[in-house]
């Protein structure tokens, strides 16, 4: 069995699982967020039970639009915290509270060989774990806050293998960029995308999220890393609860093997409007850009704000530039501070928030005008993702943002002076 | 038999395009459907008139999990998606919440924007009345055919629970 096979095998009692199974999953850890929870709620009070199936497994994280950015995101942020204090579920207070996909396994609260939904696509971010995480719809959520199980398919599974070492500045972002742009934004419809080769057990951790957050942006249903050393001393300093390491069989059946040497790849560039638009940044041209955006689930851990303070350091953003750098958590922030690197940011001239998805779903903190372009560490890229319809969004590595917010156009680190 | 009008797109019509983030600052579904498919069609969510049709190519739905894209579809009175493929997570939610979609890349190759469609929802026949051509959507798995008779996910956990 594949990873994903394994596990979802291991969540519905049975011996083995195969692709097209219908089964019926228990799940370890069930999300939604400032958005998604409202619905969840609503729907969830409609079952008829009143107490979700076990608060320890049940954890809602106010980040999309907090702090609250209007009167009607007030409204829908109340509703969540409300919900959770009368279940006593898990629930992240502004100023605690930090992007979900950044947070959950900060916190220890999921972990290798476990099941995790959530109402929140990019949920997949867990599968660097070696957990199966998928994103659904807010009813869903509700029905398994009530019941602890979920019905799924079990899907098909692509094979990502990852061959070279990689050179200076090219990361998980790129590695990941790199193959949606081969097979297309619907390349893993339905299926799992199982990461593995040389160039990944180099990758550290924070490289590997990156790579599982956007496995959505392929169409994936999930995006799974077998567990390794660095993903068990990771997992113990954070839970003290026991977890399954699943190691690869020689008997997992792929539909499909895909192998890139990623030697020679450049740091990639997604072109609008699709994540699967993309180009090595060498070949992007001449493209300026008004504003840079530093941070998100998918490029907001401490990794991502050190490579970016490395090309700030002793330069300045350009003048026609705002560069707004958001770290994840409030641990990852914190982290920013002691090493430096804030002060880096706010001398180079960018602006250094508090966490939020914000800008990244054009939310609020770093709206597009109408012609405006930026180039953004984020996941998306669609038409009005980052503000008007009319906007442009790029999306990168935080090297090449960094170096892009310095120079005023997109280019390469490798090119800055 | 539902009759009406077919608004046609192209592929890859993401959930920021079905319904911006900028308006998920509110969940009810008739206030969501005044800005349904709003950044790629601003005249939608004015001409759509109940009963009519939404057809587009593969991957409909893609992106965020935002379950308010399929409930302003539903609230626009649209009676039906018609596309090639589905994106995973927008197929789910528009089960859940009981707004039909119909597989049928033929369908969607053979149907043009404005043209009038009669649709058998429960035996997934495609009429298109301005050409005459007829054509039959992939029919839904058993299991979630369950789902649907119960009348959505809600529903179907509701009498799963009552029944023990």
């Amino acid at each position: 069995m594949t990873l994903a096979e394994m596990i979802l095998a291991a969540h519905c009692g049975k011996e083995r699982v195969s692709p097209g199974d219908f089964v019926e999953v228990n799940v370890d850890m069930v999300l939604s967020n400032d958005i998604t929870g409202p619905i969840a709620i609503r729907e969830f009070n409609k079952i008829g039970v009143s107490r979700v199936f076990d608060p320890k497994k049940v954890v809602m994280v106010p980040d999309h639009f907090t702090p609250n950015k209007d009167i009607a995101s007030a409204e829908q942020a109340k509703m969540v915290r409300e919900f959770c204090l009368q279940q006593g579920c898990h629930y992240y207070e502004v100023g605690r509270v930090g992007i979900e996909h950044v947070l959950l396994h900060e916190e220890g609260l999921v972990a290798p060989g476990e099941v995790i939904i959530g109402a929140d696509s990019h949920t997949c971010t867990y599968g660097a774990l070696g957990a199966f995480a998928t994103g659904m719809g807010s009813t869903d959520i509700a029905s398994a806050m009530a019941t602890g199980h979920i019905w799924m398919k079990v899907p098909d599974t692509i094979r990502f293998n990852y061959v070279g070492e990689p050179r200076r500045w090219v990361g998980g972002k790129d590695f990941i960029l790199h193959a949606i742009g081969d097979i297309g934004v619907d390349g893993a419809l339905y299926a799992a995308m199982e990461f593995g080769g040389g160039a990944i057990d180099h990758l550290s951790l924070e490289g590997r999220f990156t790579m599982a957050n956007i496995a959505i942006e392929a169409g994936a249903k999930a995006g799974l890393f077998y567990a390794d050393e660095k993903t068990v001393n990771y997992e113990k300093e954070r839970t003290q609860r026991p977890f399954t390491a699943n190691k690869q069989k020689t008997d997992a059946e792929y539909t499909r093997v895909v192998t890139y040497d990623v030697s020679n790849l450049e740091p990639q560039v997604a072109f609008p409007h699709l994540p699967s638009n993309t180009r090595p940044v060498s070949q992007a041209g001449n493209i300026k850009i008004d504003q840079a955006v530093i941070g998100s689930c998918t490029n907001g851990r401490i990794e991502d704000l050190r490579i970016a303070a490395t090309i700030f350091k002793g330069r300045n953003v350009a003048s026609t530039v705002r560069c707004i750098v958001i770290p994840g958590s409030q641990s990852v922030y914190m982290q920013a501070l002691k090493e430096g690197l804030v002060e880096i940011f706010i001398e180079a001239g960018c602006a250094f928030s508090t966490p939020t998805c914000g800008p990244c779903l054009g939310g609020h903190m770093g709206i597009l005008a109408a012609g405006e372009r930026a180039i953004a560490t984020t996941n998306r890229n669609f038409v009005g993702r980052m503000g008007s319809p009319k906007s442009e969004v790029y999306l990168s590595n935080p090297a090449v943002a960094a170096a892009s917010a310095i120079s005023g156009n997109i280019i390469s680190p490798e090119d800055l002076q | 038999m539902k009759t009406g009008h077919v608004y046609k797109y192209g592929a890859n019509v993401d959930t920021d395009a079905i319904i911006p983030a900028r308006y998920l600052n509110v969940s009810d579904p008739g206030e969501l459907a005044r800005h349904c498919m709003e950044d790629i069609d601003i005249a939608f969510a004015r001409a759509v008139n109940p009963g009519d049709f939404i057809v587009a190519g593969s991957n409909f739905g893609c992106g965020s999990s935002r379950e308010h894209a399929p409930l302003c579809i539903k609230a626009s009175g649209v009676t039906c998606v018609i596309a090639k493929t589905f994106a995973r997570i927008f197929f789910r939610n528009a089960i859940n919440i009981g707004l039909p979609l119909m597989e049928c890349p033929q369908a969607v190759d053979g149907i043009n924007n404005g043209n009038q469609l009669e649709v058998d929802l429960e035996h997934g026949i495609i009429k298109n009345l301005t050409t005459g051509e007829t054509f039959q959507a992939k029919p839904y798995p058993d299991f979630m055919r369950n789902i649907i008779q119960s009348g959505g996910l809600i529903e179907y956990t509701r009498q799963k629970l009552a029944a023990g």
